[in-house]
């Protein structure tokens, strides 16, 4: 892990990235360097994060910049300009239903090709995918996703990178830390090690690449 | 009665000692306002949370501890939080014991729609299919019909949440079971006579001998 400016670590992303966010409605999602990404003018990414969450919030913020030119998510039904960006053809959106969208990313981190779920079989999601049956019930094949940054909130990081979270700002968090290429970081408390207790570590620090410095 | 209040208030009544209850949006919401005092329910949200309690009051919200819809929740002793992977392992993996959500469209097979009117609204199915696959019981909480038209369709024409049926639907006007596979008119609101509730029914509902007037 490295401890770098936000200056720096969004200059490292490419237009055109695919970056994974956390949070849940803005709710754990890495606000300074989205508000980074959008000040450096980072366009045509493509995102994938749980929803559109709303206007001035979260990833809210990189549609209101139009910077996203593909978005991957569950739900935009909160944000109007998502909903409008999408209808004008500006985003390619595909949405996603959230548990398969989670277990996508999952098995993305994981080294897996892809899970078998129920959800969304005989529906419009199973549009073009594989249905498998195991032991006379059918199941959708859906593939890994990853990207090529994770952008993650943590409530606490320590001085090596072990990663923490509050209550439901967790969400995608821990899980997108597994299935990005580079991994950036921003904490609300920055401490010493060993402040997190082993027990209560819930993103180890071999997966974290960059630390956003406070202050 | 408000008729979203007798909604909550009957669908409370399917609510049992221990059990594991995902409230969606809108008129389900209501129903956590309506458990007796005596019941222990664990209310999930779907963005980690098991044990949410009532809206804080005034200056007590935390950023971090929000429903699914991202607005500020308190938790009760004995919650517990998860990641997303989790939250959805437990919805699919059969752990929940009910989901309540609204409805756009409920079949005469209990097939449901609630997640898009193909060009008018598309606002994603969110954590919708997942639930309704996956929960031992699933109850759709909606109003009996919408701008005069019946959302108790014969076929869905709207985009379906999944092919699994839900168990029961709970109008404003009347309690729909599928034994058998077949919409049936269980109760009737209070004051609604059978016919009443036919009337505004584009689905066949079988009617039993006796059909009881909703408790709430």
């Amino acid at each position: 892990m490295k401890a770098i400016s936000v200056e720096e670590a969004v200059a490292m992303i490419p237009a055109g990235a695919s970056i994974m966010v956390g949070g849940f409605m803005g709710v754990g999602t890495p606000e300074r360097l989205l508000d980074e990404v959008v000040r450096q003018k980072k366009s045509g990414l493509s995102l994938i994060c749980n929803d559109a969450s709303m206007p001035g919030k979260g990833v809210g913020k990189l549609i209101d910049a139009a910077l996203v030119s593909r978005l991957t998510a569950t739900h935009i039904g909160l944000n109007p300009r998502a909903q409008q960006q999408m209808l004008a053809n500006e985003i390619g959106v595909d949405l996603i239903p959230q548990g398969t969208l989670v277990e996508r990313i999952r098995a993305g981190g994981c080294g897996l090709g892809g899970v078998l779920t129920p959800t969304g079989v005989g529906t419009l999601v199973a549009e073009g995918k594989r249905q498998i049956e195991v032991d006379g019930k059918p199941f959708l094949l859906e593939t890994a996703l990853r990207a090529q940054f994770a952008l993650v909130h943590a409530f606490l990081a320590d001085y090596l990178g072990n990663l923490a979270y509050a209550l439901t700002a967790r969400n995608f968090n821990p899980i997108m830390a597994m299935a990005a290429d580079t991994v950036i970081v921003t904490a609300e408390n920055i401490v010493p090690v060993g402040v997190i207790a082993p027990d209560h570590i819930m993103t180890p620090a071999p997966l974290v690449d960059y630390l956003i410095t406070n202050g | 009665m408000d008729p979203q209040i007798i909604i909550a208030r009957r669908v409370a009544r399917e609510l049992r000692n221990g059990n594991l209850v995902n409230l969606g949006i809108g008129i389900p919401t209501l129903v956590a306002n309506y458990v007796p005092s005596d019941l222990k329910v664990f209310f999930q949200s779907e963005n980690g949370l098991i044990g949410t309690g009532p809206v804080p009051e005034q200056g007590m919200a935390h950023p971090t501890l929000t429903d699914a819809g991202g607005r500020p929740i308190s938790a009760l002793p004995g919650a517990a939080t998860f990641d997303s992977a989790m939250s959805f392992g437990l919805i699919r993996g059969g752990h929940v014991d009910i989901t309540v959500l609204g409805g756009l469209q409920v079949d005469a097979h209990g097939l449901l729609a609630n997640w898009m009117i193909p060009g008018k609204m598309v606002p994603g199915m969110g954590g919708a299919m997942d639930l309704v696959t996956g929960a031992k019981r699933v109850i759709v909480a909606m109003q009996h019909a919408a701008k005069g038209k019946s959302k108790i369709v014969t076929k869905c024409t709207l985009p379906l949440t999944s092919v699994r049926p839900v168990d029961l639907v709970v109008t404003d006007l009347a309690v729909i079971g599928f034994p058998g596979g077949k919409a049936t008119l269980l109760e009737t609101a209070p004051g609604i006579g059978i016919a009443e509730v036919l009337a505004v029914t584009e689905a066949n509902l079988i009617v039993r001998d006796a059909v009881p007037e909703m408790s709430i």
